[in-house]
């Protein structure tokens, strides 16, 4: 009865062990199954979603306009102080005076990536981008200002 | 606090002392244990906290009610899903609004993706620290899967943050039925490959079978719950007692088991595996047209009073406790952890076993560390 108990303990684990090792074995001679991906060999064909939150930018069309207005509801909204937006007062033609953007600055190294920035966004000035490879070396090169030189606020964004 | 423990247990000849961590012991995070040892017998086992707090709950208390949500990914970080929706009620609550049925359903789908993504990482570790690092690979793969269509959705893999008071976020991207069906149907045909793996296996029966017996009474004094307390025949899901966003049009089991060991809580997690699916496929043909956020005043606040909003996450009972003054902040957030609780039986569960036991029942625990320090 032991022998006999032994001996069937013996076969099924020896079975439990095959039957594992033949997923393996399978998967070995099927490699068109294999679904890994080898970064950053694949860095030409990798493809991010478009709703992937990598950071934030602000899209200038080719005049060099933004559409930000500086009403720092962005700068409101963000949890934890990541943008900083400073303002400057413009004189426009007719004589009055307007509150427009000087700088936006975006801490990238604080960003959560949270989206609450875009979403509070009333113009929408500001989207987030599909970049993921932020390393540097110095941690000032994360500190950006997103307002391109000498950029301006679109025609009839108010 | 350290020079009280100490105190505690003197060792007698012929026992020692070893720390088991701080290092971040795989995926569980950085728990340190300190074991009371005679020989390979387990004597007294005393965790150490305190690692990775960050303070989440005094934090928010200078957060609005729409920016607090955020930091709750970062506690459970394997099912920040849950945890950002069980925020999101918890001020509904509060204003006394609800989520049109879209955001609710979508809700329910997304945490349902979240838990079997959650047991699948579970389920790699666990192979991963009883010594199996095959099946690792083989849950990434699904898992990689899933968090696709959050990646797709929600534009994060794991710290979606996806949820505001009222809904949703965004409406859910024009590919998302689609591809969730296919992973659905993936993850169906490789759930035998998972069985074949791991759960058949010689190996891991032995080492999980009987080990670390925690019977009902245990489970239910220390506060036990999610798959944890219902292999011991604890019935405990909240989706069941108390449904919310899409749970009551939905029919599923709640798994309970009576093992009350560690194979036992294995076993129920893989069985609420094919029930996520079985829920997302009773769900994702049905999504209901129409709004996917209701309007809310763009400063929310809520009335004088505490609201409080209990989920389901994949490792048990999250509840968010959320006291008003009135103001456009909360005066006290509290957070009810499932892991807290369930982390202060594994010195009950770990006497008298065997150092290499040890592993097997904290890892059929599946403790997620930043979730128990907050
Ligand atoms: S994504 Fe979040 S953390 Fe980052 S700037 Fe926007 S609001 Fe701030
Ligand atoms: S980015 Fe949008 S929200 Fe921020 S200051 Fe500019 S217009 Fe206002």
């Amino acid at each position: 009865m032991f022998l006999k108990n032994y001996i069937l303990t013996v076969y099924r684990s020896v079975k439990s062990l095959l039957t594992g090792m033949k997923i393996t074995g399978y998967y070995f001679f099927h490699p068109k199954k294999i679904v890994t991906q080898e970064y950053p060999d694949n860095r030409a064909t990798l493809q991010m979603f478009d709703r992937f939150k990598g950071e934030v930018t602000m899209p200038h069309n080719q005049n060099n306009e933004h559409r930000c207005t500086g009403c720092q509801a962005c700068e409101i909204a963000c949890p934890n102080g990541t943008i900083k937006i400073i303002t400057k007062q413009e004189i426009l033609p007719d004589g009055k005076k307007k509150k427009r953007l000087d700088t936006f600055v975006y801490h990238h190294d604080m960003c959560t990536l949270c989206n609450m920035c875009i979403i509070a966004c009333p113009s929408d000035a500001i989207v987030m981008a599909q970049t993921f490879e932020h390393s540097v070396y110095d941690k000032k090169l994360l500190k950006k200002v997103l307002n391109a030189e000498g950029s301006k606020l679109m025609e009839g964004v108010e | 606090m350290r020079g009280l423990i100490e105190e505690d247990y003197t060792t007698q000849e012929g026992e020692f002392v070893i720390n088991i961590g701080p290092q971040h012991p795989s995926t569980h995070g950085v728990l340190h244990l300190k074991v009371w040892l005679n020989g390979e017998t387990i004597i007294k086992v005393q965790p150490h906290l305190g690692y990775i707090h960050r303070s989440i709950e005094k934090m928010s208390e200078s957060l609005s009610y729409r920016n607090f949500i955020f930091a709750t990914s970062r506690m459970d970080y394997l099912a920040a899903h849950i945890n950002n929706e069980a925020c999101a009620l918890a001020v509904e609550k509060g204003l006394q609004i609800e989520a049109p049925p879209r955001a609710r359903v979508v809700r329910t789908i997304l945490a349902e993706l979240t838990r079997l993504s959650s047991h699948q990482l579970w389920w790699a570790s666990t192979g991963l620290d009883l010594g199996a690092v095959t099946p690792f690979f083989y849950a990434f793969r699904e898992r990689e899967a899933i968090l696709d269509i959050m990646d797709e959705t929600c534009g994060a893999r794991l710290t979606q943050n996806f949820l505001v008071p009222g809904g949703l976020m965004a409406d859910i991207h024009p590919n998302f039925q689609k591809r969730t069906k296919e992973v659905l149907k993936q993850i169906k045909e490789n759930f035998k490959e998972y069985d074949e793996l791991l759960t058949e296996n010689v190996i891991f029966q032995n080492r999980t079978k009987n080990v670390g017996i925690l019977n009902k009474q245990d489970a239910l004094s220390f506060g036990v719950t999610g798959p944890t307390a219902r292999a011991s025949g604890l019935s405990c899901d909240i989706r069941k007692w108390a449904p919310y966003s899409a749970y009551s049009m939905v029919e599923f089991d709640e798994i309970l088991d009576e093992g009350c060991d560690s194979y036992s809580r294995y076993m129920v997690r893989m069985k609420e595996m094919r029930q996520s699916v079985n829920i997302i496929e009773q769900l994702i043909d049905n999504i209901p047209e129409g709004d996917f956020q209701e309007k809310t005043k763009n400063v929310i606040k809520l009335p004088k009073g505490d609201f409080y909003q209990r989920v389901e996450t994949p490792r048990g009972e999250l509840g968010v406790y959320i006291v008003s003054d009135g103001a456009s902040s909360p005066y006290r957030i509290k957070y009810r952890s499932p892991n807290f609780s369930n982390l202060s039986v594994l010195p009950e569960l770990a006497k008298g076993c065997k150092i290499g036991d040890l592993v097997a029942i904290m890892s059929t625990i599946d403790l997620v560390i930043p979730d128990i320090d907050r």
